[in-house]
């Protein structure tokens, strides 16, 4: 179980998150959606310790995330980060094996890259691309190398963000059924951001919307249609008009 | 009033500047003897260091040798001490020299390289990613450098000065008209094995500084194009500075040594 208890995040004086309340239940899928730039890139990397909040506790099944062992600690996660952050100096297989090759996972080259490339399969990637590099690739590809890296180890948590943006309606079809597969199979916990809502009604448990810093609206995916908080109706619906400000 | 304000923030800054790169010097040691190793990355940082630089070294030390032959032809001509070139000419690059102007070449070449391509990685959430999967940026990035340019540079300059030598030895006898027999014999009888020794030590603290200050740089980049080009400059400027300077304090010490 993940738990999320009054974040609070600034940047200089621009304060981004303002008291964030979350909890996600061990073996759920959760989807954080919510406007541009509203600081749900930051609520996971503040999960993951790459940013630390100004305020707030963070708790994993009930370990203080901040005193934790940090080994122990990242070996549960699995991340996928917005723009991929595929390492460029190595071919697209030891990108995704990249925990298999070294450390406490480490295995024989040739085994780690078997599961590479049978993990680059379910992203939708034939062997042959094992042998790029992510700079040869577009930019839908990097961001499914990024998600076969993102599972390779079989994590207990797995964070996505933004996994279909760029991807083809097809393609993106795909990713929201591995997704679901990832949590349904292999029982992981799993946090998306995302702005699609094909998406979100493929791949939620459980929604919470991020407006102003804090969690505006959270409740289960068969809720968010009944739902009259009228940020949430704005954002669902997709529409100009509404509370939350387009400034044009 | 406002002046003397001016003055004491950068004086701060400067501080503050200096505790944050001994931080960094201090978990880069830390790093250094604790396990895991990445060797391949050393390897790698060794090749691109060490046997990269070689020509950029090697040139460079080529025609200061030569320049300096001359320089110390017209200045003992004064004296009529034409025949100290050879060991001046040697002495000058074994002690300063070689290593000095190597360590400035390898500081424009490979602080500024560490630096693009760290700060690329850190922009770009690769260092991020890193952390993600359980590595430690700074044992995976910054000891393999640090280690491959503090014990790769005085191999280069070694190299180096028995080029920067042959260059003084080349417009010695085909300019300046010297026995060639004579220049060799006279380069080697005054050469001691601390002169050799000194310019090798400030080797290995001149390639210690280029890559501490290519990581310090690069990890600390700031976001997007500008800031990685900032950091590029930064890592150039600082560590070509520290060099200078850091130089000076050696030549003290071994001189009163
Ligand atoms: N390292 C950082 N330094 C300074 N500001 C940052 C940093 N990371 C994020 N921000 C700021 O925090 C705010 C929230 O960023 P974040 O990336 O979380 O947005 P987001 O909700 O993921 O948006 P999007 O849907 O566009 O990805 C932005 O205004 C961004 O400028
Ligand atoms: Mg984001």
């Amino acid at each position: 179980m993940i738990t999320l208890e009054n974040i609070s995040k600034s940047f200089g004086d621009k304060q981004v998150l303002r008291g964030v309340n979350l909890t996600v239940e061990t073996g759920k899928s959760l989807v954080i959606i919510g406007g541009s730039g509203t600081g749900k890139s930051v609520t996971l990397k503040c999960i993951l310790g790459l940013i630390r909040p100004d305020s707030g506790r963070i708790l994993i099944d009930g370990e203080d995330a901040a005193t934790a062992e940090r080994d122990a600690f990242l070996a549960k996660f699995g991340m996928l980060f917005q723009g991929a952050a595929l390492f460029d100096s190595m071919p697209v297989w030891e990108n995704v094996a990249f925990r298999l090759l070294r450390g406490s996972l480490k295995r024989p080259r040739a085994e780690a890259r078997d599961i590479a490339v049978e993990k680059l399969r379910r992203v939708g990637l034939g062997p042959e691309v094992a042998d790029l590099f992510p700079a040869e690739l577009s930019g839908g590809m990097q961001k499914r190398v990024g998600l076969a890296r993102a599972i390779a180890a079989d994590p207990e948590i797995i964070f996505f963000d933004e996994p279909t943006t760029g991807l083809d309606p097809i393609m993106s079809g795909v990713i929201n059924e591995l997704v679901r597969e990832i949590v349904v199979e292999m029982g992981a916990t799993a946090m998306t951001i995302t702005h699609d809502m094909t998406s979100v009604r493929a791949i939620a448990d459980d929604v919470a919307m991020l407006h102003a810093g804090k969690v505006r609206w959270t409740g289960p995916i068969s809720d968010l249609d009944k739902a009259d908080d009228p940020y949430l109706r704005q954002f669902v619906t997709g529409s100009a008009d509404g509370p939350i400000e387009a400034v044009r | 009033m406002r002046f003397l304000a001016a003055i004491g923030r950068s004086v701060l800054g400067l501080l503050a500047s200096i505790g944050r790169v001994g931080l960094f010097v201090a978990s880069t040691l830390t790093h250094l003897v604790r396990p895991p190793f990445y060797i391949k990355e050393f390897l790698n940082a060794v090749l691109f260091i060490g046997y990269f630089s070689l020509p950029v070294v090697g040139l460079t030390a080529l025609f200061t040798g030569g320049a300096l032959a001359l320089q110390i032809y017209a200045g003992g001509a004064r004296f009529s001490a034409e025949t100290v070139v050879p060991s001046i000419v040697a002495i000058g690059i074994v002690r300063e020299l070689g290593p000095v102007l190597g360590g400035l070449m390898v500081a424009g070449r490979v602080a500024a390289s560490i630096a693009a391509e760290i700060g690329t990685m850190k922009v770009t959430e690769q260092i991020d990613a890193l952390v993600t999967l359980s590595t430690n940026p700074m044992k995976y990035l910054t000891v393999p450098r640090v280690l491959a340019a503090t014990l790769t540079l005085p191999i280069l300059v070694a190299v180096g000065d028995a080029i920067g030598i042959m260059g003084g030895y080349l417009v010695g006898v085909y300019r300046l008209d010297f026995n060639p027999a004579a220049y060799m014999t006279n380069t080697m009888d005054f050469l001691e094995a601390g002169d050799v020794m000194s310019g090798l030590i400030k080797a290995a603290v001149f390639g210690f500084i280029v890559a501490v200050m290519g990581c310090y740089h690069g990890m600390n980049s700031g976001r997007g194009a500008q800031g990685v080009g900032r950091a590029t400059t930064n890592a150039v400027v600082s560590s070509s500075v520290l060099i200078l300077a850091s130089n000076f304090v050696l030549t003290e010490l071994f001189f009163a040594a």
